[in-house]
């Protein structure tokens, strides 16, 4: 008797737990296809079925451009972070030298920089080299952001592998380069992989620099075209658009997420947990 | 005879071996250059001009035409009256939004992670899936949160006012977003229900870390759970949930685009972030606005700083031992 009450408790709390997880992306998704009157239905089941908000966003602004702008601004950002961050995680988890310490510690704390602390001498920078409102003006700024954590992440990894490997090549006269080409890096591919992705993820969702950076439409990233989305009224918010253009840009993020997450948990409790 | 030629071989060794990590030393500083230019030209350099920018009265419109005027920014004179960052409401109304805002969302966070680590730490069917609905949340980009949210908590069609007049809890509709009195508890909400998953992985990954046969013991013994729980797990999982505890509470002062989206510039909610923002771009005051970034950089400086000496010392001792 005991142990039944026990047991539903559980089953009743890992239900909540997830109907409190998954019900505002569903509820996304459902009020993404109601159109029209039906959009003020608050009812919590499908009413209605229409594709036509998916049709509106693209027809209405430029929100395909907006999704080409997120995809090349956040694969240059991983791209770019992760030659840096490849070869300087190397020095940093590999080889001894004064200093590293604080080199380490000096990264940590610049991750953890306010973003609005720099704005305004971004801002100043990015306008100064004729990179205002371009993708290029984005990438800089987000690759710097990125760079922090990619370091730290790939040096946690780098310096759990085994040391045999690499003093077998050091024996062999192998330089620093090609130890990091030959022997590192086709062991660092599941951390790269799962980095890379993390760092995508933060470029994707980046939106302080991308709405400061930016003036017109075509060169906005999506999160900032889907928060200044706007109705033909001022007073019209076209909540039906807003919810497409949504689910849109989650979806891949999500199928991401879930095919990669025991990587992702091994990534993150590499990025915090062992800061 | 045989002794000469066994040093001769353990000299020309060593010679080598430091030819090599000299060599190992300048390839290392080779390979950090790239790394520390970005970060000084473009993290460095940025910074340092923002506090410069602090102590000038620049303009968005011109920025060249600036001109130092000390500490005017933070606290100046005229008339026997004050002016300056230090001294207005306004901003210290966002450090209190900002304080409430991180202690209540990361306590709450702390602890819904505990409940659901210990949830998805238990042997059942489908914890898989149980963890995978878990992480939705955390996917979610923060803006399409903020507007999926938005558009729940709506006052006159939204989800949320319909479910609690249905069952019962309001007798009217609630304008959560609109309302000074409930505004910052939307937000809080909001950022709850999507970093909580970040918690509970932190902490599940602390909890698969335990001793399986400390546990094995306990339930031989016949000891109740909850003192097992209270007596050997959580003391054992403290330091890696003080650990997310800091991370959280360092996202969390400078929380922008949530609030920024949700309740757009609203005195009720605005954090000190948004607070910086709205003074460089929607006034222009890039001087004003410069010195509350500084501002709100000391704070989280000063407490990036305690943390890394704290957690330095910490593994500075682990190398030891």
């Amino acid at each position: 008797m005991n142990r039944q009450i026990k047991t539903f408790v559980f089953y009743a709390l890992v239900v909540g737990v997830v109907l409190f997880s998954v019900f505002p992306f569903y509820y996304a998704i459902i009020t993404s296809f109601r159109s029209g009157q039906e959009l003020f239905n608050p009812s919590v089941f499908p009413t209605s079925f229409s594709i036509g908000n998916y049709f509106s966003i693209f027809k209405e602004q430029p929100f395909g451009l907006n999704i080409l702008n997120s995809v090349i601004v956040a694969t240059s950002v991983v791209i770019l972070s992760l030659i840096i961050a490849v070869t300087a995680s190397y020095a940093l988890a590999r080889i001894h030298f004064r200093g590293r310490g604080l080199l380490l510690m000096t990264i940590l704390s610049v991750s953890m920089f306010p973003q609005v602390a720099i704005l305004s001498g971004m801002y100043e920078l990015i306008r100064s080299m004729g990179l205002y409102n371009s993708l290029p003006g984005l990438i800089i700024p987000n690759t710097v952001l990125t760079l922090p954590f990619t370091v730290w992440v790939l040096t946690t990894f780098m310096k759990e592998l085994p040391k045999e490997l690499e003093e077998a090549a050091v024996v062999d006269g192998a330089s620093p380069l090609t130890i990091v080409r030959r022997i590192f890096l086709p062991l660092m591919w599941p951390a790269m992989v799962t980095t890379g992705l993390l760092a995508f993820i933060g470029a994707w969702n980046e939106f302080l620099f991308a709405l400061t950076f930016t003036l017109s439409n075509e060169v906005r990233t999506v999160p900032v075209a889907i928060a200044l989305m706007s109705g033909a009224t001022e007073y019209e918010l076209p909540w039906g658009n807003i919810m497409a253009a949504s689910v849109l840009v989650t979806v891949p993020i999500v199928v991401l997420v879930l095919v990669f997450q025991r990587k992702i948990v091994a990534g993150l409790t590499a990025g915090a947990v062992k800061g | 005879m045989t002794l000469a030629l066994q040093q001769d071989g353990s000299a020309t060794r060593k010679v080598k071996r430091s030819n090599l990590s000299s060599a190992r030393l300048r390839a290392a500083w080779l390979f950090l250059t790239p790394m520390m230019i970005a970060l000084a030209a473009v993290a460095g350099w940025p910074l340092l001009r923002t506090i410069w920018l602090g102590f000038t009265d620049a303009n968005l419109i011109d920025l060249s035409e600036s001109q130092f005027i000390g500490f005017e920014n933070y606290l100046a004179f005229y008339d026997g009256e004050a002016y300056g960052v230090l001294v207005d409401a306004e901003w210290w109304n966002a450090v209190w939004n900002t304080l409430w805002f991180s202690v209540i969302s990361v306590g709450l966070e702390t602890l819904f992670g505990l409940i659901i680590a210990l949830i998805l730490n238990a042997e059942f069917k489908g914890r898989g899936l149980v963890r995978a609905a878990v992480l939705i949340p955390w996917a979610i980009p923060t803006i399409v949160s903020a507007k999926m949210w938005g558009w729940m908590l709506h006052d006159q069609f939204g989800v949320i006012n319909e479910i609690l007049l249905g069952v019962g809890i309001i007798s009217e509709p609630v304008a959560w977003t609109a309302d000074p009195s409930t505004a910052m508890w939307a937000v809080i909400m909001v950022d709850v229900w999507k970093t909580t998953p970040f918690m509970a992985l932190l902490t599940l990954a602390a909890l698969q870390m335990l001793p399986g046969d400390i546990y094995e013991a306990a339930r031989v013994d016949g000891i109740n759970p909850i003192r097992v729980f209270f007596k050997v797990t959580l003391p054992l999982i403290r330091p890696a949930i003080i650990v997310a505890v800091i991370f959280r509470s360092l996202d969390a002062l400078r929380v922008f685009d949530l609030i920024y989206v949700l309740t757009s510039s609203s005195t009720s909610t605005m954090s000190m972030s948004v607070y910086a923002r709205q003074q460089l771009v929607d006034f222009q005051e890039v001087g004003y606005g410069s010195a509350a970034a500084t501002l709100l950089f000391i704070v989280i400086a000063l407490l990036t700083t305690i943390t890394v000496v704290a957690g330095g010392l910490k593994s500075g001792e682990g190398d030891q031992a």
